[in-house]
C-alpha cells in the first residue's frame, strides 16, 4: 500500500506526519532541529528518502540539513559524520552552510543595492533559505531561494551553492523590495518536459522566467495590477505571493499574488484575474489538484493588516474551472473564532486518488484533506507556528 | 589548552555535550580561538562569524573572566586564564527573542 510522509517546518522544528495510504492514522516524529526556524523541508521527486532541509536562526545563520533516510537521521552535507573535517589541502569542510552572492568577474553579477521600505536604497545582505526546490531529475540539484533575494544551486547534494547571478542582476535590482516578511525569493517552479525553464517569484519584485537553465532572465508580470506601488502596472515591484502550476501544463500558472488571485495560460507572459466570487482574493497559499489541472485552491485571508480568515471562519476555496468560479470547503474545518494564517510555503497535495490536500497554520494546526478538500480533518493540532508543508507519496 | 563553551544550539550543531577544548597555535586571540574551533568543528562556520567579512555575528557575544570581549579586537590577546586554560572562553547568544 501506497504510504504519505507530510514535511513540516516550523517556528521551533521540524515535524515529519506518516501515514499509510489509508491516510487516517498518523505518525509524529520531531522535534527536529528544535528551537530553530525551519522554513522549509522537501524531498527529492527521484529519490524520496533524500530530504533537504533550511535551518536557520537570527543568532546563529544559515544550516542547511540533508537526509538519505526519509527524516529519519540528518547530516550537514558539507560535514558529513565520520568523513574527515579537511579536504585533502588542509581546507575545512562546512561549506554547505555557506551562501555567498557571486560578484567574481566570470559568472557573477555586481553586488547592487536594493529600494528600503522608505524608498532608499539598501545593501543587498544574505539572511535566509526561505524555499529548497530539489530537481525533477537528480537528487543532488537542488535550487535554494533566499532572502535577500536571490536564487542558488547545488549540484553536490547541498555541500556546496552557487548562485545564479544572472537573476539579482537582471539589472532590475535597485526597483526591489523588501515584503512584510523581508525580500524573499519563495517560490521555485522547475518545468520537469523542459530542464531550461525556472519560475520564480519573489517578494516585491514579481515573478521572472528563464528559458535557459537559469543564466537569464525576464520578468513577467504583465497584466499584475498593485495599487500599493507608485505605477500600479509596473513591470517591477508586485508582491506576488505565491505560484503553482500542474506538472502535465507548465505553461498554465495561478498565482497567489498580495491582492489578487491570477492566472496566465501562456508561461507567465500575460496575466489575467480569477479571483471571481473569493470572499476576499488576498491570501498566501495556492496549489493545484495532483489529477485535475483545473482543481485549485486558495485559503482566503482577511486583509494585508488582518493577517487571518474572514469572519474568523477557516475556510479553503477550491475552483474546478481554474478560477473565477469558487467553492468554500468548510466540513472539518474551524468555523467560528479562528484567527490564524495559511503561510505561502504552507499547502500541497499527494498523488494519491482521491488526491490528497494539507495546509499548515500559524496556530500549529496541519489539516489535512483525503478526498480533494471535501472534507478535513487535524492531523496535529498543537505545533509551533507552520511555515511550510511538503508531502511525499511514497509506494 | 584553550576551553570554548558553546551556546546549546551549536553544541548540538557540533556533537558535542559540554565544553570544548583546542589546541591553539601562536598567540591565543578571539581570532586564532575561532579559526582552531571553525577547523575543529568546520559544521559551525558561519554559525558564529560572517562567512565572507568574518565579523562576529550580531546577536552572538563572546565573554572571559567575567568581562564581556564582543567588542575587543579580533587580534587582541586574551585574558592570560583563558590562554593557560583555567577559564574558558564563552559564546552566548544575545537574549533577544524567543
Amino acid at each position: 500500500m501506497s504510504q504519505v510522509r507530510v514535511l513540516v517546518g516550523t517556528r521551533k522544528g521540524a515535524f515529519i506526519l506518516n501515514a499509510d495510504g489509508k491516510r487516517k492514522q498518523w505518525e509524529v516524529s520531531g522535534p527536529h532541529f528544535a528551537g530553530w526556524e525551519i522554513y522549509h523541508v522537501k524531498g527529492s521527486p527521484v529519490d524520496p528518502n533524500r530530504v533537504y532541509a533550511s535551518q536557520t536562526s537570527g543568532w546563529f545563520g544559515q544550516i542547511i540539513q540533508r537526509s538519505d533516510d526519509g527524516g529519519k537521521t540528518w547530516h550537514q552535507p558539507g560535514t558529513p559524520p565520520g568523513e574527515p573535517t579537511t579536504t585533502p589541502d588542509g581546507t575545512p569542510k562546512g561549506e554547505s552552510n555557506k551562501f555567498v552572492y557571486d560578484t567574481s568577474p566570470g559568472s557573477g553579477k555586481p553586488l547592487t543595492t536594493h529600494q528600503w521600505y522608505d524608498g532608499t536604497q539598501h545593501p543587498w545582505e544574505f539572511k535566509r533559505v526561505w524555499h529548497l526546490e530539489p530537481s525533477p531529475n537528480d537528487p543532488n540539484t537542488v535550487y535554494a531561494g533566499v532572502e535577500d533575494a536571490a536564487l542558488f544551486r547545488t549540484t553536490d547534494g547541498g555541500k556546496t551553492w552557487h548562485e545564479l547571478a544572472g537573476l539579482r542582476g537582471h539589472g532590475t535590482g535597485p526597483q526591489w523590495q523588501p515584503g512584510a516578511g523581508g525580500m524573499c525569493l519563495h517560490t521555485i517552479l522547475l518545468d520537469s518536459s523542459n530542464p531550461g525553464r525556472i519560475f520564480i517569484a519573489i517578494s516585491a519584485a514579481g515573478a521572472f522566467r528563464s528559458d535557459d537553465a537559469g543564466k537569464t532572465w525576464r520578468p513577467i508580470n504583465r497584466g499584475l495590477r498593485s495599487e500599493y506601488i507608485p505605477d500600479p502596472t509596473a513591470e517591477i515591484g508586485h508582491c506576488v505571493h505565491r505560484i503553482a502550476l500542474h506538472r502535465s501544463r507548465p505553461n498554465v500558472l495561478f498565482m497567489q499574488k498580495h491582492w489578487d488571485v491570477l492566472r496566465s495560460d501562456d508561461g507567465g507572459d500575460s496575466w489575467h484575474e480569477v479571483s471571481g466570487n473569493l470572499p476576499t482574493d488576498f491570501g498566501f497559499v495556492i496549489d493545484v489538484h495532483a489529477h485535475e489541472p483545473e482543481t485549485i485552491y486558495v485559503v482566503p485571508i482577511k486583509s494585508d493588516s488582518e493577517h487571518y480568515p474572514p469572519e474568523g471562519k477557516l475556510r479553503v476555496y477550491r475552483s474546478r474551472t481554474g478560477g473565477n468560479e469558487w467553492e468554500a470547503l468548510t466540513k472539518g474545518l474551524p468555523q467560528r473564532d479562528c484567527y490564524v494564517n495559511v503561510l505561502r510555503d504552507a499547502m500541497a497535495v499527494d498523488s494519491l486518488d482521491p488526491c490528497g490536500v494539507y495546509f499548515g497554520t500559524t496556530g500549529g494546526q496541519v489539516y489535512g484533506s483525503t478526498d480533494a478538500g471535501d472534507s478535513w480533518a487535524p492531523i496535529v493540532r498543537d505545533l509551533p507556528a507552520v511555515l511550510s508543508v511538503e508531502v511525499q507519496t511514497l509506494p | 589548552m584553550i576551553r570554548v563553551v558553546l551556546p546549546p544550539h551549536l553544541r548540538t550543531l557540533a556533537h558535542v555535550d559540554g565544553d570544548v577544548t583546542l589546541r591553539v597555535e601562536g598567540p591565543v586571540t578571539q581570532r586564532s580561538v575561532l579559526d582552531a574551533l571553525e577547523a575543529q568543528y568546520p559544521m559551525l562556520r558561519g554559525t558564529i562569524r560572517d562567512h565572507v567579512t568574518q565579523e562576529r555575528r550580531p546577536f552572538l557575544r563572546f565573554f572571559a573572566c567575567e568581562e564581556d570581549l564582543s567588542h575587543e579586537p579580533p587580534d587582541a590577546p586574551l585574558p592570560d586564564a583563558v590562554v593557560n586554560g583555567k577559564e574558558p572562553f564563552f559564546i552566548i547568544g544575545a537574549i533577544a527573542g524567543g
